[in-house]
């Protein structure tokens, strides 16, 4: 069975990618992901804040209660260097690239222009096969305006691209009032690819200590629909590749994006529920589908669903949220 | 050749020579030489080569005798080996330094001079330590400046391998030590010309070798011992010699010559001061300025005192001297006279040189010793009669020994720009000082110094830096005396300092304040107006916290402020000055982040734009306020007349008659200085309070009270005064409580905020206790907290003391201490006062606690209203248990001589009165309560009786009551230094109390490692990364099964560290509680120290337990774990932390392989401790409690 697909203009043997999460700090996870069949892998993110924070932080408490008291002048030795997070990233990614053959994609982090996107150089110079961005933010000011996010994303998404010749995904959510418009703008700013999509971490209140605690919840299969459904629509239609991420659990969530036009499905919160084995286990599955189905490659399916392919392409639309509504009956 | 040239602290230039020639290099911390120490590990950590291309090896050991062994051993085998230390640290070394000098062992230990501990301990220089060791048989060789210490180092390495004499390389604590100077620094070049190879190899071959065995350390009898001890004198004889000879070949490498003794002065001089240190040259620029004004006078300064070369001091004396004054800097109490001073009456009477000799001790502890101070010893030296054995520097209206001086007497050298900085600890004043001196020594051929006097608090404290600029060399070795530049970065000392007592006539004044430049006139207190018009000051000011909260800096104001001083002192040209700020900046932050290079910049270039000068009036009526008093008039006359002026600056100008003859104080004073440090403060919310007291358990500095008092006692409350009903049933209805905050000795810390578990339920960002600004609070608080503290206290009988709610209510002894905000230690501290504090006596080993419970001016521990306190004192760092069993001794010797004269006197005083006594059950509140008032009647009956053992018996009634021992210190004594005693106090079966008050680190001397220090974090000492694991002094007392064991972290269980503090007391054998306390030296957020405790336990780093060697009997299992398995990873509790972070940024592999090991340390503990509980708990359930579980109960019935 064929396979390949391409994304970011990579030739991947597989369109199954782990996406970012904690199991990629560890090399070896890295080399299992591999084994296990995986197309590419995205490292963990390198995070806007972690850039400067860390190294604040620890210049703080080094400075902390020092020259006030003369027997403590100081209260911890300073070593001569530092490598801090961004630095120790980029040594990982070194590492992941000497440890594995399938395409590596780094990751940033963040939402505003500045210093900090010097990194996206120098993760191309540590040997990244691609770099993978992250807009991510959540925009308290109530004074300030969807179109000045969306402008900040794309100050970013070109300062990227004007420092790095490696290609570039973008990885953003889904709150967008057009986020068609807003495609075609990050393809125009340069984005070679369009990740779909960065699931937000939601606050939680903890009803006992009455303290607002951020919450992780895992993915599901249900929440495969919403990249599916942006995924079909923009796909052919924006010049960039295309990415599936959230919810991406089995075969069938996967052969479902890949059918709506996307070029890899993206796999996170399955890996950390099941192990990295399981990666092995989609593919086998999706290989068996594609048999008994008689399709030859990923390329014969892909898109093959996409708003532009399938037959009923308003089920994509509002106009389908008539039929949904009335397809639904109270059961007691 | 051009020689380098660096700004250096006498410290560092002497490590660099030491750790450039030795292979093995053993270390312990005290003050002030750990920066040599700490130096050498951190080279060595960072695989920095010495003179031969190998790295040494730097060892700690367990405490300076320790360091002594290792060095002795080391050198025996062969190695090349050095040591730092200073004061107690050199006492112990005394036995291997004889041992060292009678094998003839080629050695250097490298010395910054320190006062010993006598009526008190202090920190500061004098010579004390070193004179203890003059007979020990090394060669003692002074240096009296930074450069001298670089210089010198290298001659007494040189000298040692050429004599076999081992060296005692000294100079003076913190006034060389810490002293930073532009010098000319020594090359790899210029120390291999003065080191023969050959005699490396001399020495290495007489290393004990299997290959050419030997025996050293023979015992010797009468018939031989004395001939081979005179065997050693050649070696003595060609000692002094060889050292010149070294001085003279450093001479011609560097055209610096030393001599043994070297004299400045008129060639023709009849009268000469004679002394060795830094004070020399304070003395020599007195000898120039006499000499400028006629007379003719010298200082002969002493470099090797020992051995002592009559010949060589005698050459060095100009023959016209007629008079002589020897200067020591030691007290030798009952001597005929100082050490120097009998030595040089010795070899000029052995010459038959006639001269008049007198000596005199100046300088001890730092006490500043002036040009004019010098001035006056050759005034005295002129007179007819002159005094001996005089002091100078002080005013002594007791023995009358002192000499006046005239304080108006300078030398300040003409261009040289002196400059004075009053600065916060925590505002950055001394770093960007240091900075300063950096700057202007790379940039200029000025010569800098820099000295820095901190205060004795290590909160909220304040910082002087004195610094000197000029084209010629400086040798002031005393404070600024007047001053150029005076600069107040915090505009609140200005309240209660004289800042501008230094500055002389058409100075400049830089203030920092929020005042407008137009205003900020009118808020001068009037005395500070007045110098400034009598001297013709010229006043700049910036609003430094603005421009720094602008360039995002917070409250970090140096650059800002040193912006200014450049701007104004004009060292530098602006341009110049500005340029090289910024160069700094960015080679000072660069490598950790570019943020911070970018705040810095941007606040250089705000600071220019916001400082203005800010106009002086023409004089007018003063309606300023005048400044505040150090301590109110309602203080106790001892705390006004002599703690108040030690507050307020000028406890050097207090006499000797001032002083306890002893070095005993009375308690309780720190309540009078109030240092109104915290910018925000508690205030307490009764809507939402729950009345858990926990605010009141953990705050560090006893600022936040609580009472459970009548009603009635509300009355005359002011009307700011808060209260509710009290929530329990332990008292009669109507009972009202009160949380108080003592809003003036608040640091401000926040640790309360965060432990209040009661939430504001309409806005839940609030709790029941939140901090507010601190200044509106400080009329109204002041008068409540009055207010409070004159409630009744509860009765301790009726309290549930055995709660966290309970014990709060109990009053306590130990408040407002000098201690870190946020300190983990003070919470427990406090906790065991108010517990046992009225009938307590605490033995403390020397550490924070001791300097935190002791140091002058103010200190912490307190007596209730009955009188009745804790009884504290300090010996010293190393014998801390023994001295508490020696108290434990003391009063079971002095109960067992009442107990007996009750028996003698039982008919007259009542057979039943005499028995109950004696059989008191004395082990709650109830039973001490009904005993005060036996010993009361007791004494009511005695006082009829007229013969001596009743008077007696009177003396000793008190003792029937029952008292606690409380031997409290830290890791670094516990784990190290006193480990031995600590371990054979617990094994003597007495019922002692030891708190242990675990920081993991020796916090007091600045962070470094103990066996306490847990693996994976760094620490000094430990720069590398700490890699053995943590020493479980728990287990090891667990071990010997009649010691009460417990390990407690109060931020995890509060009741459980209550529990066991009364568990610990309440056995009456040993006893052991190890607690848990967050530490500066630990680099977190010291507000949430509480919650790091929690996550201590949660990872299993600080497995809570009790065991009680009584429970096994009684068919309990006696170990207690009073925590759950370990719930989170180690590195979610460990990385919160920098000690911990600063590996894993700097050596991140190696970060992770000790974090790995650390944390199967946890689970391998872990386990053991079930596996205990759960044997001790089938041993139990069979009644089998073992030998030391009967021991344990015998052990009761003994005491």
């Amino acid at each position: 069975m064929d396979l390949k697909t391409d994304y970011l203009g990579l030739r991947l043997d597989s369109p199954l990618v782990p996406s970012a999460s904690p199991l990629s700090q560890e090399i070896d996870n890295l080399k299992r992901m591999e084994d296990a069949g995986a197309g590419a892998v995205v490292l963990h993110s390198l995070f806007e804040e972690q850039i400067e924070q860390e190294a604040r932080a620890l210049h703080h408490y080094l400075e902390h209660g020092t020259h006030s008291y003369a027997e403590a002048l100081t209260y911890l030795p300073e070593p001569p260097s530092f490598r801090f997070g961004p630095e120790r990233y980029l040594e990982h990614v070194r590492r992941a690239k000497e440890a594995v053959r399938i395409p590596v994609i780094a990751s940033l982090n963040g939402s505003t222009p500045g210093g900090w996107l010097r990194y996206a150089r120098y993760i191309e110079e540590a040997g990244a096969d691609a770099l993978e961005i992250n807009l991510y933010h959540v925009e308290a000011d109530l004074r300030v305006t969807g179109r000045e996010i969306e402008s900040r994303y794309l100050d970013v998404v070109r300062q990227v691209r004007g420092s790095i010749r490696i290609p570039l995904a973008v990885k953003v959510g889904p709150y967008f009032s057009a986020l068609g418009d807003m495609a075609c703008a990050l393809a125009g700013a340069g984005a070679n690819g369009l990740v779909l999509f960065n699931r937000f971490y939601q606050p939680d209140i903890d009803l006992e200590t009455l303290e607002v605690r951020p919450h992780v919840i895992l993915s599901d299969s249900d929440e495969i629909r919403l990249p599916l459904r942006w995924i079909a629509i923009l796909h052919g239609r924006v010049p960039v590749s295309l990415a599936a991420t959230g919810g991406v659990h089995d075969h069938e969530d996967a052969l479902k994006v890949l059918m709506a036009g996307a070029d890899v499905a993206m796999l996170c919160s399955a890996l950390l529920r099941r192990g990295i084995g399981h990666l092995t286990v989609v593919r086998d599955a999706m290989e068996r589908f594609m048999t008994e189905h008689e399709y030859s490659s990923i390329a014969q399916l892909k898109g093959s669903m996409s708003q532009r392919s399938c037959a009923n392409p308003t089920a994509f639309e509002r106009a389908s949220y008539m039929k949904a509504l009335t397809g639904y009956h109270l059961t007691s | 050749m051009t020689r380098k040239h660096e700004a250096l602290d006498g410290n560092d230039a002497a490590a660099r020579i030491a750790y450039l020639l030795s292979e093995v290099i053993a270390i312990y911390p005290i003050t002030p030489s750990s920066p040599m120490g700490e130096q050498a590990d951190a080279w060595s950590a960072a695989g920095r080569p010495n003179l031969w291309g190998q790295v040494p090896t730097v060892v700690e050991m367990q405490s300076e005798g320790g360091a002594a062994g290792a060095l002795h051993g080391a050198l025996t085998a062969g190695s090349l080996a050095t040591t730092f230390t200073s004061s107690q640290g050199l006492l112990l070394m005394i036995p291997n330094m004889y041992k060292i000098a009678g094998e003839l062992t080629p050695a250097v230990i490298h010395v910054a001079a320190r006062a010993l501990a006598t009526h008190a301990l202090s920190i500061f220089g004098d010579h004390s330590d070193v004179m203890a060791v003059r007979g020990t048989g090394f060669a003692l060789l002074a240096s009296s400046s930074v450069q001298e210490a670089m210089d010198l180092a290298l001659v007494a390495h040189a000298a040692t391998l050429r004599s076999r004499v081992p060296f005692l390389h000294f100079f003076d604590g913190f006034r060389t030590s810490h002293e930073i100077q532009k010098i000319e620094t020594l090359e790899d070049d210029d120390v291999r010309a003065l080191i023969d190879e050959a005699q490396v190899r001399a020495h290495r071959e007489r290393g004990l070798s299997p290959e050419h065995p030997v025996i050293r350390g023979t015992a010797q009898n009468p018939d031989v011992f004395f001939q081979a001890r005179e065997a050693a004198n050649p070696f003595y004889a060609a000692c002094p010699d060889i050292v010149q000879e070294a001085m003279d070949r450093l001479a011609a490498r560097t055209g610096r010559p030393h001599h043994l003794f070297d004299y400045a002065g008129s060639p023709d001089a009849e009268r000469v001061v004679v002394l060795m240190g830094s004070g020399a040259g304070a003395a020599e620029e007195a000898v120039e300025e006499l000499n400028r004004r006629g007379e003719r006078v010298g200082v002969l300064k002493v470099r090797l005192y020992r051995p002592f070369s009559a010949r060589h001091f005698l050459a060095a004396l100009p023959s016209t001297v007629r008079a002589i004054a020897v200067l020591d800097r030691t007290k030798e109490p009952g001597s005929q006279g100082e050490p120097l001073y009998l030595d040089v009456v010795a070899a000029l009477a052995e010459e038959g040189r006639r001269a008049r000799v007198i000596g005199g001790r100046y300088g001890l502890a730092s006490k500043e010793f002036t040009p004019g101070m010098a001035a006056a010893v050759f005034s005295e030296l002129g007179k007819e009669r002159p005094k001996n054995h005089f002091t100078v520097g002080i005013v002594d209206d007791v023995g009358g020994t002192s000499l006046p001086w005239d304080r108006a007497f300078t030398t300040e050298a003409r261009g040289t720009v002196c400059a004075v900085f009053y600065g916060l600890g925590s505002d950055g004043t001394v770093g960007a000082n240091k900075n300063t001196i950096k700057i202007i020594s790379e940039k200029t051929g000025l010569h800098t110094q820099g000295y820095f006097v901190y205060d004795s608090k290590k909160s909220g404290s304040t910082t002087v830096s004195h610094l000197r600029f000029g084209p010629r060399p400086i040798r002031s070795t005393y404070l600024v005396e007047s001053a150029d530049f005076v600069a107040c970065h915090q505009e609140p000392f200005l309240e209660t300092l004289d800042v501008l007592s230094l500055a002389r006539a058409g100075s400049v004044f830089l203030l920092n304040t929020p005042t407008p430049p137009g205003e900020a006139w009118a808020r001068l207190p009037r005395e500070t107006q007045q110098t400034i018009r009598d001297k013709g000051i010229k006043v700049f000011a910036i609003d430094a916290y603005r421009v720094a909260q602008g360039a995002g800096l917070g409250r970090l104001i140096n650059t800002i402020m040193q912006t200014c001083f450049f701007a104004l002192s004009r060292v530098l040209p602006p341009e110049a000055a500005i340029e090289a700020i910024k160069d700094s900046i960015r080679k000072t932050y660069g490598r950790k982040s570019e943020q911070l290079v970018a705040m810095n910049l941007a606040a250089v270039d705000a600071a220019l734009e916001h400082l203005h000068e800010v106009p002086v009036p023409p004089a007018e009526a003063g309606a300023a306020a005048p400044r505040r008093d150090p301590v109110p008039a309602a203080a106790p006359d001892f705390v006004r007349r002599v703690l108040g002026e030690i507050i307020a600056g000028r406890g050097d100008l207090l006499p000797v008659s001032a002083f306890p003859v002893d070095g005993t104080f009375p308690s309780g004073t720190a309540r009078w200085e109030k240092r109104n440090i915290a910018l925000e403060v508690p205030a307490w919310d009764e809507a939402w309070c729950i009345q858990c007291n926990k605010c009141a358990l953990v705050c560090p500095h006893t600022a936040i009270r609580v009472k459970a008092y009548p009603e009635a006692a509300l009355e005359g409350a002011p009307e700011t005064f808060k209260s509710l009903d009290w929530k329990g049933t332990e008292f009669a209805a109507g009972t009202k409580y009160t949380v108080q905050v003592a809003v003036e000795d608040c640091t401000g810390c926040g640790v309360c905020v965060e432990v209040c578990p009661a939430r504001n339920k309409t806005e839940t960002r609030l709790k029941a206790i939140n901090m507010e600004p601190q200044a509106p609070l400080r009329g109204p608080e002041r008068a409540n907290l009055d207010f409070f503290l004159a409630l009744p206290e509860a009765d301790r009988a009726m309290v549930h003391a055995d709660t966290v709610k309970g014990s709060q209510l109990l009053e306590p002894l130990f408040e407002y201490s000098g201690a870190c905000a946020g300190c983990g230690e003070t919470p427990y501290v406090k906790l065991m006062t108010q517990l046992f504090g009225d009938r307590m006596l605490v033995a403390n080993a020397t550490g924070c606690s001791s300097i935190y419970g002791g140091n002058l001016p103010t200190t912490p521990w307190t007596a209730n209203r009955e009188g009745r306190g804790p009884a504290w004192s300090n010996s010293l760092f190393e014998d801390n248990a023994e001295f508490g069993l020696g108290f434990r001794l003391s009063l079971d010797a002095r109960r067992d001589r009442a107990a007996l004269l009750l028996v003698r006197l039982k008919d007259r005083v009542g057979v039943d009165l005499a028995a109950a006594l004696v059989a008191a059950d004395q082990s709650g509140e109830a039973g001490i309560a009904a005993q005060r008032e036996r010993v009361r009647e007791l004494r009511l009956r005695l006082a009829g009786l007229d013969e001596p053992e009743a008077r007696l018996l009177d003396d000793l009634a008190p003792d029937l009551v029952k008292r606690s021992v409380w031997i409290v210190g830290g890791d670094g004594w516990a784990y190290d230094i006193g480990f031995g005693g600590l371990d054979h106090v617990l094994s003597s079966g007495r019922d002692v109390n030891v708190l242990v008050l675990d920081t993991e680190v020796y916090s007091n001397t600045g962070g470094q490692a103990s066996k306490a220090t847990p693996r994976a974090a760094v620490a000094k000492f430990a720069a590398a990364g700490k890699a053995s694991p943590r020493k479980d002094l728990v287990a090891l007392a667990l071990q010997y099964g009649n010691v009460y064991v417990a390990r407690v972290a109060m931020g995890a269980s509060d009741a459980q560290t209550v529990k066991a503090f009364l568990e610990a007391e309440a056995y009456a054998g040993p006893s052991l509680i190890v607690a848990y306390s967050q530490c500066i030296a630990h680099g977190i957020n010291m507000r949430l120290g509480m919650q790091q405790q929690k996550l201590a336990v949660e990872s299993g780093h600080w497995p809570l337990l009790r065991y009680h060697p009584e429970e096994a009997a009684r068919g309990i299992a006696p170990l207690h774990l009073d925590s759950r398995a370990p719930k989170i990873p180690l590195k979610e509790y460990a990385y919160r932390e920098t000690r911990y972070r600063v590996l894993a940024a700097s050596h991140p592999e190696e970060a992770k392989r000790l974090l790995d090991l650390a944390q199967r340390d946890v689970d391998e503990r872990w386990k053991r401790l079930q596996d205990m509980s759960q044997a001790g708990a089938a041993s139990a359930a069979q009644g089998a409690g073992g030998p030391a579980a009967a021991e344990a109960i015998a052990a009761r019935g003994r005491r």
